[in-house]
């Protein structure tokens, strides 16, 4: 076994464990914490795969966008101490084994299916990646770009509408403006005194 | 680097996704719903990246598409962290169970 296969299994049972324990704790917070390990083990094993650029964008968006987005939800919506309530055991053992079975049935299929590589190098350069992106002939993915865009715009006015808190009644925005009109002309008379 | 078989890199990601579907199937809490949500994508993500590259060398479609699946999933969690902020400012509360009042 050469030592890049013992790197990925490390990985792997990095990964798998954090996940596995993000999954099943029951103090949020360490919940949180130990997805970020997960989340930084799968960009480890991005690295190992040697797609860089990806693994970049993983850490930036996932670990430092995501998981600090997650940790803050938690301390505004709950005592990050606390426990969660324990679930019904019946719950816990239905789920255990719907997946158990799922995961068993799945890979059943990858193990019996015979990949073959295709043994050519992959080769990407962060250039080409960009070039294509922009690009509007065949293979381009010009639209689907754009189509994000619209996506993350829509998203974010979204966000903004959800989150407000809701409107002060009219009648006190209106004695503001009139406030605001009044002050208007006499900010300005100050200011051509002192000239 | 060939000797790893992808198989076994697919374990890793199958096993990621079915862990994240027992959080998902167990909690009852909104936000760590969403960490199950993550979790379910990025095994996703590290299928599209063997895909790639051991399969298709000579293209980089699977690049593509985690890049789109990284940015629909950070606006996803932006909106349901929205929602669970919103919700948990009417029901003081971000469990499931309790917010039955959009149920029929």
């Amino acid at each position: 076994m050469s030592a890049s296969a013992i790197i990925f299994y490390i990985i792997a049972a990095f990964i798998l464990a954090a996940g596995i324990f993000a999954m099943t704790t029951r103090k949020i917070f360490r919940s949180a914490i130990w997805l970020l390990f997960s989340l930084i083990g799968i960009a480890a094993l991005y690295f190992w795969l040697q797609v860089e650029f990806i693994a970049a964008v993983q850490i930036i968006v996932y670990v430092g966008g995501i998981v600090v987005l997650i940790i803050f939800s938690i301390f505004l919506t709950q005592q990050s101490g606390k426990e969660m309530p324990r679930q019904p055991i019946v719950r816990t053992i239905a789920s255990a084994l719907t997946v158990l079975c799922g995961f068993g049935l799945s890979f059943l299929q990858i193990w019996k299916y015979h990949f073959r590589p295709a043994g050519k190098e992959f080769s990407w350069t962060v250039t080409k990646i960009g070039s294509q992106m922009l690009s509007t002939t065949t293979g381009g993915y010009a639209l689907p770009f754009e189509v994000v865009s619209m996506l993350l715009l829509a998203a974010m006015v979204g966000c903004i509408v959800i989150a407000m808190k809701a409107a002060p009644p009219k009648a006190n925005l209106e004695i503001k403006q009139v406030e605001k009109i009044n002050e208007g002309p006499t900010i300005t008379v100050k200011e051509i005194s002192e000239v | 680097m060939t000797s790893v078989p992808i198989s076994h890199i697919l374990f890793v990601s199958t096993a990621l996704f079915f862990i994240g579907m027992y959080g998902l199937f167990t909690r009852r809490n909104m936000i760590t719903m969403l960490m199950a949500i993550e979790l379910i994508l990025n095994s996703v993500n590290i299928n599209f990246v063997v895909f790639n590259k051991y399969l298709y060398p000579d293209k980089l479609d699977g690049i593509f598409f985690i890049i789109f699946i990284i940015t629909i999933a950070a606006a996803e969690a932006a909106v349901a962290i929205a929602i669970i902020i919103n919700l948990y400012r009417s029901h003081r509360s971000i469990d499931v169970e309790k917010a039955t009042e959009m149920k029929w």
